[in-house]
């Protein structure tokens, strides 16, 4: 790892001016940028320690909207009573990611800047070909080991999946990310790669994320966050959904219905056309399974990656039904 | 306010405020890494560290102190040997910068038995249970179980696996280790 300067923040506004500085990244929980140091993809010049900054961390509920300060960490958000009460989705997910040390660790704000697990992106020492890494360079993943790579919101210049699972949620309730002068949706946050592979949020030099804020709804009350992953824990998703299922007086007949997709995407990803072809429609096993299919529209494989396209609906229509049963 | 970078010991202005704890000095746009006078708490003892800002917890116990009784497998995030807590909650020594958990307090394998070497009740399970072989992962699993308890996620074995999850064993001492988990937690509800 190279070595770096060190200052500690203790407010939002040195932090943001320190954020300003030439090489500069924030540091809150590390579980991301200590790592990639190691890796030797990230490379500060200046480390900015906001994890001591006071009163950033509250997790704030009402049945209206959670306000979730940007340092408080995965675990106390997962176990929060209100949390998983009103917006199960989010409890779910947190608890599902990663494991108890890295949850006790990693902020919400953090867990927003998580990089890409794409195993060419981590390895600079033996593949130079990387668009985000080093852009114009090439993506070594096209032509590579693609079992993990995205197929939807993929382009020529990367395929790399992004990895979270809390962001998942976070989009399918229409959550904002504060950054102090401006406040955005969290799906308009994160970027598809497109030309620009090395650009993954929609953050400026000098910006800090000081809270999440999430609006509360019937879909989130009643909902759920399914993980499919090659070992049943501390693992990242093959496919992953976040469903929010809200029905009319007769108990059937959809009303409202939030989809989103992990795993299978390089960015958090709204399934909108599986919501649309559902709202209006019976509950139903086969109408549910066959509107899932419409989340892979577009989809494009890589070979290895491509029982992801069979895979993902059939997380969609399981975490649907599933609600379905908890009336 | 504006950032301005200075040379000498603060880089940003105004450091009157007290906004920082610098502990560098500058060179311009490139400021210079230098080295680090810390204060650390680990086990209830107070220590006066040197070190530079890249220097992970893991490193500074283990290299620094010579408390090596937490373990460095994978150096990145994905085993768990290197399980310490702070401020009570277990976390990973090794994304952890030393610089980062000053006036925290630190606690490792060497701090959980009492000052007369009466072991931990999860110690003390971990040996009638034989929940190890080699035994290398074992301080990790150790102060990952002793927060796993603490933090009411031992209630049933399948819980125990979930919440337990982050701490590989090599040798596939897993029965073994739910069981001790299980048995400790038992013990410390009643």
């Amino acid at each position: 790892m190279r070595d770096f300067s060190y200052l500690r923040a203790d407010s939002i506004e040195a932090a943001r001016n320190a954020a300003a500085l030439p090489g500069a990244m924030l540091l809150a929980g590390g579980t991301t940028l200590v790592d990639l140091a190691k890796c030797g993809v990230a490379e500060p010049a200046t480390v900015i320690d906001i994890s001591h900054i006071e009163g950033l961390s509250a997790i704030d509920v009402t049945a209206d909207r959670a306000i979730i300060g940007a340092l408080a960490r995965m675990s106390h958000i997962a176990d929060n009573p209100q949390v998983k009460s009103l917006f199960p989705a989010v409890s779910e997910a947190l608890w599902q990611a990663a494991s108890a040390q890295l949850r006790n660790m990693a902020t919400i704000g953090g867990n927003l800047m998580q990089r890409t697990r794409c195993p060419y992106f981590r390895d600079p020492a033996n593949f130079h070909a990387c668009n985000k890494r080093a852009p114009g360079s090439g993506c070594s993943a096209i032509g590579g080991v693609t079992r993990g790579h995205a197929v939807l919101g993929v382009s020529e210049a990367c395929i790399a999946t992004y990895p979270g699972d809390l962001a998942v949620a976070l989009v399918a309730f229409d959550a904002e990310v504060d950054l102090g002068e401006r406040k955005l949706k969290v799906e308009d946050f994160f970027l598809a790669p497109g030309a620009t592979a090395e650009q993954e949020h929609d953050i400026r030099p000098g910006e800090v994320i000081t809270a999440i804020e999430i609006p509360g709804s019937a879909a989130a009350r009643r909902s759920t966050y399914i993980k499919v992953r090659d070992r049943q824990s501390y693992e990242f998703a093959a496919a992953s959904a976040a469903v929010g299922l809200e029905l009319e007086g007769d108990g059937r007949t959809i009303r409202d219905i939030r989809v989103a997709l992990g795993g299978v995407a390089t960015k958090p990803w709204r399934a909108r056309a599986v919501e649309d072809a559902l709202k209006g429609k019976a509950l139903d096993g086969d109408i549910v399974r066959k509107a899932s299919e419409l989340a892979m529209e577009g989809a494009v494989h890589h070979g290895a990656n491509q029982y992801k396209i069979a895979l993902a609906p059939r997380v969609i229509a399981r975490a649907i039904l599933k609600l379905g049963e908890t009336a | 306010m504006t950032s301005q970078i200075h040379t000498g010991q603060t880089i940003i202005d105004p450091p009157e405020d007290g906004h920082f704890r610098n502990g560098t000095a500058s060179n311009g746009l490139a400021p210079s890494p230098t080295t680090l006078s810390l204060h650390l708490t680990i086990n209830g003892r107070d220590h006066a560290l040197e070190i530079e800002p890249r220097v992970t917890l893991l490193d500074a116990l283990r290299e620094r102190l010579h408390l090596t009784g937490t373990k460095k497998g994978c150096d990145q995030g994905q085993c768990g040997a290197c399980t310490v807590h702070v401020n009570g909650e277990r976390v990973l020594a090794c994304l952890t910068l030393a610089a980062q958990v000053e006036g925290r307090e630190i606690t490792t394998i060497e701090g959980l038995a009492g000052e007369d070497g009466t072991l931990n009740a999860v110690q003390a399970a971990f040996l009638e249970q034989d929940a190890f072989q080699c035994g290398y992962c074992t301080p990790g699993q150790i102060m990952s179980a002793v927060a796993c308890i603490r933090e009411g996620h031992a209630g049933s074995d399948k819980e125990i696996r979930e919440y337990m999850a982050g701490n590989l064993c090599r040798c596939g001492a897993y029965p073994n280790i739910v069981a001790a988990v299980r048995q400790a937690a038992q013990e410390l509800r009643t």
